[in-house]
């Protein structure tokens, strides 16, 4: 985390923000006498570096918790951040009992003690485990804190099962992102404020209204490119600032373009941190093939073309490899033919998911298949806010979406038609809005496929 | 849409018929359904015009409501659809068979085995369309909190016996229809949406008419044709040829016959009421009459094409062979009959208007799981639904080419059979994916090792069900030459964590839901004293 201030933020110092916004969420969360306290973080705010700092300050004080994550993959990078932070401190990774249940970097750690039974993790400073596996749990001392983190992305019936466990708890997320969902119909519990289906965060506010929320006002991960646009189209109402100025991330490339259209536009994106590779207009399946070989050859270019970023970590430009590389989609299938398509094309190391699997996770160039691209319709599921959100805010440098045209025709024809439930909250900006202003910026840095 | 699905679809439109989705029947059909086709008024919700019921094609029972505004006549229809149906349920609340359940000791904590009854089949329910299974839950809601005048001699609209209990079977079966999978009340459209696919949208599919005119066309009417005709053709006078089936009726038969038969039959009424000799009387009792049997005309003559196109689906669906797991389905659905027979023999309360926290997690997650197993289960019984699959790249089969025998490296080493295979599909796999396959019924896995760099044969490793030897038991492992069907998707679906007692509800979800008990029935409002 830097603390540089840029120039061109002017009077804003995000560092002195950023601090002050942490030093209140841990005094709530330390000497506050409500049971909850919520977090709501943007994305790359330091919600992570939150969650360390809160509970090494909590285990410091004496007060032993628990901790609740979402994924597996979560609780390791956890508890790795946990023994970096703090080598010496006592800490207990629950898991499941299937077979390699945990990231194996966390043998190499003297304090980190693995069980997949609590009671071998009794006494510990800090045990982690995910919501699935601490359900599982029983216990007649409840823990007297706990973190939950990713709140927003954890499901109602989920945290019923773990409240038992603890009697306060430090509740971190992004609202922004995608909406736990059920693969059923859950409809008859809609507007009931424990619907089992809404996030966890709803329910607990809906139930306790009086808790102390607060909110992480930089984004250290987004460029000054990135966060106006993430942030009004996704957080109109609790708008945030990028840590960096306009000129601390530059990418550059040590081929020049050859004119081609993945080239251009990634000469887009390096110039203005947004590129829009717009191929002709085609209803298509899923796996569109002309889409995905597009996606393939910009990463393939990227690659070949020698790209070095510079930002505030380091003066020097550092090569983007492909582990800073990732592409997003929204449908498993349409990731599997990315990942063929670039194996076909001989590269290698690139991360190819859904947004789902995204989520949290953080690289230097994105490259995205738009969810709407090629379809005949827009369903509720590829107009939801989170959906693009995640897509849109994964990147520290440059993010490239390839696109079939006519979304912006489609989204007109398609205005949102879910019924209006009594008592559920709504949720805005609609994914209708969202990828209207999101598509409206895009265009500003379009490049056609064809020369 | 699976794309096997959009195929099928587009294959129709070609053909002009519908076009099969599936081998295999994938719900339970009762051999004696009960069918119910009601139809509601206009403009009034749960005001209910009529209804055909019965267990005999030949022989509906035809229960109208001459005046739907009237309560008593409503409750007179009530009562006599709880008469129709109470009994059918009831034939089958006799005859059990033992069972065993395990339950939590509440003194020792820990799961013993329970001896205690399942009925040996459930009644079934089947209803014309997914709004007919709305409206079930509507009469449910409507009637379950109502009280007898033997429940509360006070009450000043004492319903009839029977009613609150229809309402609270009715209750039943609306809330099992959510379930993934469940048979007890099912939707004729939903069913041959099911196993056909027609060339039109799924929309259209809701129209139960025009869906099995896709299905049984044929004699130089293509299915879009005939579909047509089903939705919009209108006889002389003006009348659908194959009225909605509800429980909505049509406006134009509202407007044009059932209005000025609802007119005349209050012009009798009244005309009766004002009536002092007794020879007047007779004769405006004999234009009541009169009246009455016009509107049951009218109501009838709406329902029996629906009856028939009810039947007519059942027909067709019998056609096809069940399916092999929706027997076990179907004992689920014998346990959830079973369960709610206990309720209501030891005297609880009807279910109440909202479910609390716990249970609406808990309904959440039995759901889920029923879900899971539902689209398990439809793959490995079908190969058309497991086609599917395969193409999605979730399970793909493959030819044993290879097995080299394996242990794993502890000191009692089990068999770990590594088996190369080679298959045509494209399964989505990375290493250490699990992927499984039936042996007897019960799921083996293995995992996933890698591609063979040479030829691109892949090669997995077989995990568990080869005995307790060092040598794997005969018939455990596949032999060169095997074609296997393998899916990445589990067989089985584990059940979810035990979630707190409705008494223990945590702060984070408002506590504890309060003093459990009866409900109080629903408040008389200005609105039901029309």
């Amino acid at each position: 985390m830097t603390t540089t201030p840029a120039p061109a933020t002017g009077v804003f110092d995000p560092g002195a923000a950023a601090a002050e916004a942490t030093a209140r969420i841990l005094r709530d969360t330390l000497d506050g006498t409500a049971r909850g306290v919520v977090v709501d973080s943007p994305p790359g705010a330091g919600k992570s570096t939150l969650v360390v700092r809160a509970a090494l300050e909590l285990a410091a004080a004496g007060r032993p918790l628990m901790v609740v994550a979402q994924t597996n993959a979560q609780v390791d990078d956890l508890v790795l951040r946990l023994a970096e932070k703090e080598p010496e401190l006592p800490v207990g990774r629950l898991h499941s009992s299937d077979s390699d249940p945990y990231d194996r970097a966390l043998d190499g750690l003297e304090n980190v003690r693995k069980s997949a039974k609590a009671a071998d993790l009794a006494g510990l400073d800090v045990v982690v485990s995910t919501a699935a596996k601490w359900a599982h749990v029983k216990t007649d001392e409840p823990w007297r804190h706990a973190i939950v983190d990713e709140a927003y992305q954890m499901r109602s019936d989920a945290l019923l099962a773990v409240a038992g466990l603890f009697e306060r708890a430090l509740f971190v997320g992004d609202p922004g992102q995608l909406d736990p969902f059920s693969v059923v119909g859950a409809e008859q519990w809609a507007g009931l404020s424990y619907d089992p289906s809404a996030s966890a965060v709803s329910t607990l506010l809906a139930h306790n209204p009086e808790l102390p929320q607060h909110r992480l006002p930089v984004s250290w991960r987004l460029p000054a490119s990135a966060a106006p646009l993430v942030s009004d189209a996704f957080y109109p109402y609790t708008p945030f600032r990028s840590g960096t100025g306009p000129g601390d991330r530059r990418l550059s490339f040590g081929i020049a373009s050859d004119g081609s259209g993945p080239d251009r536009v990634l000469d887009e994106a390096a110039a203005s941190g947004w590129g829009l590779l717009e191929l002709p207009p085609r209803h298509t399946p899923r796996t569109d093939p002309e889409a995905v070989h597009a996606v393939a050859l910009v990463v393939r270019r990227l690659l070949d073309r020698g790209a070095a970023a510079v930002s505030e970590r380091s003066p020097d430009p550092v090569p983007v490899t492909a582990d800073r590389i990732a592409v997003g989609t929204a449908h498993r299938d349409q990731a599997a033919a990315v990942r063929a398509a670039l194996a076909a094309l001989g590269v290698t190391g690139v991360t190819v998911d859904t947004a789902n699997r995204l989520q949290g996770r953080e690289y230097d160039v994105t490259v995205v298949l738009h969810p709407l691209s090629g379809r005949p319709d827009a369903t509720a599921f590829h107009l939801e806010t989170g959906r693009l959100c995640v897509l849109a805010s994964r990147h520290r440098h440059a993010c490239v979406v390839v696109c079939r045209a006519g979304v912006a025709e489609l989204l007109d024809e398609h205005p949102s038609t879910e019924p209006v439930q009594l008592g559920v909250t709504l949720k805005f900006p609609d994914g209708w809005e969202a990828n209207h202003a999101v598509l409206s910026h895009l265009a500003e840095h379009r490049v056609e496929w064809g020369p | 849409m699976s794309l096997i699905g959009t195929l099928a679809r587009l294959e129709a439109v070609e053909s002009g018929r519908a076009q099969p989705l599936a081998t295999v029947r994938h719900r339970h059909l009762s051999d004696r359904p009960l069918v119910l086709v009601p139809l509601t008024t206009a403009g009034e919700a749960g005001a209910p015009l009529g209804a055909l019921v019965g267990t005999d094609p030949a022989e509906p029972r035809l229960l109208v409501v001459a005046q739907p505004r009237d309560r008593d006549l409503r409750f007179a229809f009530l009562a006599d659809l709880a008469e129709a149906v109470v009994p059918y349920l009831d034939g089958y609340a006799g005859e059990v068979e033992a069972a065993e359940r395990s339950e939590t000791d509440p003194e020792t904590g820990k799961k013993v085995k329970v001896e205690v009854e399942l009925c040996a089949d459930a009644p079934q329910l089947i209803v014309p369309s997914r709004a007919g299974v709305e409206y079930v839950r509507l009469l449910g809601r409507s009637t379950r909190f109502r009280r007898t005048a033997e429940d509360d001699p006070d009450t000043p609209y004492p319903a009839p016996a029977r009613v609150p209990l229809l309402g609270r079977w009715l209750t039943h079966y609306g809330e099992r229809a959510r379930v993934p999978g469940s048979s007890l009340l099912l939707a004729a459209t939903d069913l041959l949406n099911r196993h056909w696919a027609t060339g039109q949208s799924s929309l259209e599919d809701q129209h139960l008419g025009a869906l099995l005119a896709w299905i049984e066309a044929g004699d130089g009417e293509s299915g879009a044709e005939a579909a047509l005709r089903a939705e919009l053709g209108r006889d002389a006078a003006g009348q659908l040829l194959c009225p909605p089936a509800g429980p909505a009726t049509d406006p134009t038969f509202d407007n044009r016959l059932l209005a000025p038969a609802i007119d005349r039959y209050d012009r009798a009424r009244q005309a009766l009421g004002a009536a002092e000799e007794g020879e007047l009387a007779d004769a405006r009792l004999g234009e009541l009459h009169r009246a009455e049997r016009e509107v049951r005309r009218l109501v009838a003559s709406q329902l029996k094409p629906t009856w028939d196109a009810v039947w007519r689906c059942l027909e067709l669906l019998r056609g096809l062979p069940a399916g092999s797991r929706v027997a076990d389905r179907w004992t689920r659905d014998r346990w959830s009959f079973t369960g709610h027979r206990d309720r209501v023999r030891s005297g609880e309360p009807p279910q109440p208007r909202r479910d609390d926290a716990v249970t609406s997690a808990q309904k959440l997650a039995a759901r889920e799981t029923a879900q899971a197993q539902l689209e398990a289960q439809e793959a490995l019984d079908d190969p058309l639904v497991l086609a599917a699959r395969r193409l999605a790249g979730e399970a793909f089969t493959a030819e044993v080419l290879d097995v080299v025998p394996a242990w794993t490296e502890s000191k009692r080493p089990s068999p770990r059979p590594l088996l190369t295979v080679r298959t045509g599909d494209v399964p989505q796999l990375g290493e250490g994916v699990k992927v499984y396959r039936s042996l007897d019924g019960r799921p083996q896995s293995a995992a996933f090792v890698g591609y063979e760099p040479e030829d691109g044969t892949l090669v997995l490793r077989l995990l568990d069900r080869m005995g307790r030897a060092k040598n794997p038991a005969e018939g455990t492992v596949p032999v060169k030459g095997d074609r296997i069907v393998w899916t990445l998707f589990e067989h089985d679906q584990r059940g979810g964590p035990k979630l707190p007692d409705p008494e223990d509800t945590p702060w984070t979800h408002g506590g504890p839901p309060g003093e459990p008990g009866a409900e109080r029935p629903d408040p008389v409002t200005p609105e039901d004293l029309l």
